[in-house]
């Protein structure tokens, strides 16, 4: 029956005459304002070119929709034209997916910022276009550091002192509920990003240098951890140990904490109406490890990348270099707050007026750490997990800093290979 | 019975195995249609070295996948995690099962209540309800923390799925929740197909409803509530989502089919990730043999009816 | 008041303390999933017991935002033909093997049972290179096909099992009125068979319409999508927000419907035993 039907409908597309009209299928975000947003970039695409775009929702939890993909990519398939891709996939997806820089001048890819570009180049080759770019950051209760007095704190150790003495102070008031710090503490992908911060905010480095070394087993690395280890329970909550972004969230919209380590996308919704603790948040860059060492946060953010089994590979090409177009691009930063990749798009009046702290946070979004995806290219998920156990177990009390880097350098040569990768 | 003459009885029995076979091939098609190839190749690529960003064809390579898992002490950590849970879950299912199987199958009051409030688990997809009881247990907004804080139960709130002491036991519960109304379901099929002059024969007897249930119902109920534990402790040893949702890559709580997920898809490591599966594949078979012979299931010899 | 009368009553109280404790362990989540759909924001963040400002948006959201009547429909059309066609296949293979004595007859039950001790990860590649390979991806037929690795060893254990408890008399009647098996299976131990079957499917179709990891990977659109993929499919305004509010508000949607449902099929379970048909 099915088959009959598809036999009909072939037949009838076959005598229609040829056309360049071509079906593009897109995978961007799910619903919400993200997908909405691709949907009218796509859109806008299709009527310039007399293309038809299809959009394809997928999971939001990077870890499922990464399942996906492989699967369709393992098996081959044409069935989806453009891929939204995590700042950590090109490295691991990289063999599936087409060079994209015979496409794209020089001059135009030079107005993103490198570090992405860098990040999405593999091999030589640049596997997708930097389309949004993101980058952890401090929020803060900006009520509570004037009640008590406080400077944003500049160093991680200024944030646990800060965080302690207006902790304390207001316990003592009678709010029981208030920590001092929330985190991704759980142990997942965010537990490294947040970990990275924490190291190479110390200068220990990114886990795995560019040319492969491995570099985490540095007494800078493993004071980072040990500091860390002793905010759980002292100004974090025990919990913070299976806090994802929405965990952590929810204690700080409810007013439970003075500090939170999030994405951008927490802005907006902590100043919703009905928020508990909205106009009462700032937002800041994270802290530096030491007197004058420098502020470290992990590049996050998504990309555009079209597969080898694209059954309309210019298109979707084309349908790419639209979207990560700078008119694009300025086009979501003001409608929905996404961190352009283009650099000068930090000096745009119009996006600077619809995000002030766009501006004052554009060397966090430049200078972002990406974590050591490239590199470790189809194992980098092993090298994460490996990662986030070490430091969950940091964290959690059931091993010491050193110990714990000690054997995650050892895990880390063998999945490694002794750093041949 | 025993009158009946030889002869014609192998042959009515001949054409009753002609009829069998038949009666079975639909099934066992259909079976292999479906599961053959699955099957097959996740055993095959368990001695190879297949990964999914590679895309030259996987080469063998043996018992070494299954040596590297035989001396990774997070799979055995894993095992461990897995067990625990599908015993003391499947444990705490058959008793609550056939308690609420009782009540629904007594004429008494609430039934119709009762009857209700046991679907409603099962009828939210697991992937929400994990994600609901994951923000109920939540240690500062959750709903538990709070009632056991207003009752006064404990002091501060407990963080139940990040401390790695309570994190299984989180689990477990949620697992109650979910799934007794399957053991209490089957439970009371088995319950409905008893005859009721037993009963009548034990009321006379004078035998109280305790001694009834387990002098009489219990051994007449027990092919079928073996079945139904069978597969509970299947799923359990199969407990994925669960763990996923509720405490993410913990090792502390990791099942086995997290460990095997995590190789086969996140590290792409398709043929080690197979191993892991089929050595799974080798728990739960073992785990079966052992609940077959101590709940004496007959599988093959034996008459039909009693 | 004699002290057995008492004893009974007191055994008697016990239990339905027992029985209302499960009652307010099954029901309390569920009426936390009414609440939370109930509101917005950041009331998710905050514990009350009944907000103050009922959100009824976020149901109209569930079907403003994407075909989620139609995702129902797929889930009922997916889980019903699987249960009708995983019945249909298993209560012949279960007569064979309950009521016919032959050889292997053990070693199928086994291998029936090890179908079932895959974890799903592991079938997934293969079964989505078989759905490909038949042209069934993207559709429901490939879910239907996928389904029943899982729904076919139960159906078949589960009534092999009760058919086996059936009592010999009754076949044996049949047999000397010179009855063929085809008969005495649906003349005699059908109609029997009525509360095991109403179980059963019902267990198959829960299973069926709670299927998640197949029912992603084999479709791709959302007019495909089920229930349970396409509530884990809704997303807030960026990847990390998680919209709880519409999230409860539609499996509070789907679940009002099988409740329904089951009720209806839970008062045939027990008619089954009033029409006092089965008697041994």
């Amino acid at each position: 029956m099915r088959l009959t039907l598809a036999a009909a409908l072939a037949a009838c597309f076959a005598i229609l005459p040829a056309r360049a009209e071509v079906t593009l299928t897109v995978s961007c975000g799910a619903v919400g304002i993200e997908a909405a947003l691709c949907r009218e970039g796509a859109e806008a695409w299709a009527r310039e070119t007399g293309n038809r775009v299809e959009m394809v929702s997928t999971p939001a939890g990077s870890t499922e929709r990464l399942a996906l993909y492989q699967q369709l990519l393992a098996a081959r398939s044409g069935d989806i034209d453009v891929l939204q891709l995590d700042v950590v996939w090109p490295g691991i997806l990289g063999a599936h997916l087409l060079d994209l820089a015979p496409h794209v001048d020089r001059a135009t890819l030079d107005a993103h910022f490198p570090a992405v570009v860098a990040n999405n180049t593999v091999d030589g080759r640049l596997v997708a276009m930097p389309w949004f770019t993101n980058a952890g950051v401090l929020y803060y209760r900006r009520d509570l550091l004037e009640k008590h007095g406080h400077p944003v704190p500049a160093t991680w150790e200024a944030l646990a002192e800060t965080a302690q003495a207006i902790m304390q102070a207001e316990r003592a008031a009678g709010d029981a509920r208030l920590w001092g710090f929330v985190f991704q503490g759980r142990a997942y992908e965010g537990l490294t990003v947040n970990a990275l911060e924490w190291i190479a905010s110390h200068d220990g480095g990114t886990i795995v240098d560019a040319d492969g070394r491995i570099t985490v087993n540095n007494p800078r690395a493993a004071a980072a951890l040990t500091d860390a280890a002793a905010w759980v329970g002292t100004i974090a909550p025990p919990g913070v140990l299976n806090y994802a972004e929405e965990e952590a969230r929810a204690v700080f919209q409810s007013g439970n904490a003075v500090f939170m380590r999030n994405w951008p996308y927490a802005w907006p919704l902590l100043n919703a109406p009905g928020s508990a603790v909205a106009g009462r948040v700032g937002v800041a860059a994270l802290p530096r490890g030491i007197d004058g060492g420098r502020p470290v946060a992990t590049l996050g953010g998504e990309q555009l990348g079209v597969p080898r089994y694209s059954r309309h590979p210019e298109a979707a090409v084309a349908l790419v270099r639209h979207l990560a177009s700078r008119a694009e691009q300025k086009r979501r930063a003001i409608a929905g707050g996404f961190n352009p990749t283009i650099r000068d798009l930090y000096d745009d009046a119009e996006v600077l007026a619809a995000n002030p702290f766009f501006g004052t946070l554009r060397a966090t979004f430049e200078n972002a750490v990406a974590r050591p995806s490239g590199v470790t290219g189809g194992r980098y998920n092993q090298v994460s997990a490996e990662v986030w156990n070490a430091v969950h177990a940091v964290l959690s009390g059931r091993s010491q800093a050193a110990p714990a880097l000690l054997r995650l350098e050892r895990n880390l040569t063998r999945i490694g290979r002794g750093g041949r990768w | 019975m025993v009158a009946r003459a030889r002869r014609g009885l192998s042959a009515l029995a001949l054409e009753r195995r002609r009829a069998a076979w038949l009666f079975l091939l639909p099934m066992v098609v259909a079976l292999l249609l479906v599961a053959g190839w699955p099957l097959a190749r996740t055993i095959w690529l368990s001695f190879t070295d297949a990964r999914l960003d590679d895309l030259a064809p996987p080469a063998f390579v043996g018992l070494l996948n299954y040596a590297f898992l035989a001396e990774d002490p997070e799979w055995w950590g894993a095992v461990r995690n897995t067990l625990v849970f599908a015993i003391v879950s499947v444990a705490i299912e058959t008793v609550l099962g056939i308690v609420i199987a009782l009540a629904l199958d007594a004429r008494m009051r609430g039934r119709g209540l009762m009857r209700a409030a046991m679907l409603v688990p099962w009828a939210i997809p697991t992937v929400v309800s994990a994600q609901m009881w994951g923000w109920m247990l939540h240690d500062q907004v959750g709903v538990v923390n709070e009632a056991l804080l207003g009752l006064g139960l404990i002091a501060e709130p407990l963080a139940f799925t990040a401390d790695p002491d309570l994190a299984l036991w989180a689990v477990v519960a949620v697992d109650v929740w979910k799934t007794t109304p399957f053991m209490a379901l089957l439970t009371l099929a088995a319950l409905q197909l008893l005859p009721g002059e037993l009963y009548e024969a034990a009321e006379i007897d004078g035998l109280g409803p305790v001694g009834r249930f387990f002098r009489i119902t219990l051994p007449l109920i027990r092919p079928a509530l073996m079945v139904a534990i069978i597969f509970r402790t299947l799923d359990a040893l199969r407990v994925f989502d669960l763990m996923y949702v509720l405490t993410g890559g913990s090792a502390a709580t990791a099942s086995m089919s997290v460990y095997a997920r995590r190789h086969l898809v996140e590290f792409q490591d398709v043929g080690y990730g197979s191993a892991a599966a089929t050595g799974l594949f080798l728990v739960i078979a073992a785990a079966t043999v052992l609940l077959v012979t101590l709940g004496r299931v007959r599988l093959g010899a034996g008459e039909p009816g009693r | 008041m004699s002290a057995r009368r008492l004893r009974r009553l007191v055994g008697r109280a016990a239990f339905a303390l027992l029985l209302a404790a499960i009652a307010l362990y099954t029901l309390f989540p569920f009426y936390w999933a009414v609440v939370s759909s109930l509101k917005a924001g950041s009331a998710l963040f905050t514990v009350e017991a009944f907000p103050a400002r009922p959100a009824w948006d976020n149901y109209a959201a569930v079907f403003r935002d994407g075909p989620f009547a139609r995702n129902i429909l797929n889930s009922v059309v997916v889980a019903g033909s699987v249960v009708a066609i995983s019945l249909a296949l298993a209560v012949t293979a279960a007569f064979a093997l309950g009521r016919v004595v032959f050889r292997g007859r053990g070693l199928m039950l086994s291998a029936i049972l090890a179908v079932s001790m895959f974890p799903q990860v592991a079938v997934l590649a293969g079964l989505f290179e078989l759905i490909r390979a038949l042209g069934l991806y993207n559709s429901l037929g490939g879910l239907v096909l996928s389904y029943l690795i899982f729904t076919l060893p139960f159906t078949t254990w589960v009534l092999t099992t009760f058919m086996r408890e059936m009592p010999l008399e009754l076949e044996e009647a049949a047999v000397i009125d010179g009855a063929t098996p085809w008969i005495v299976l649906t003349r005699i131990f059908l109609p029997l068979m009525g509360p095991a079957m109403v179980t059963t499917a019902l267990l198959a179709f829960i299973a069926a319409w709670n299927e998640f990891l197949f029912a992603l990977t084999f479709t791709l659109t959302d007019e495909m999508r089920t229930v349970p993929v396409a509530i884990a499919l809704i997303s807030g305004s960026s990847s990390f927000e998680l919209p709880w509010g519409r999230i409860m508000a539609a499996s509070v949607i789907v679940t009002v419907p099988l409740i329904a449902l089951a009720l209806v099929f839970q008062r045939r379970i027990v008619a089954g035993l009033t029409a006092g048909a089965v008697k041994g």
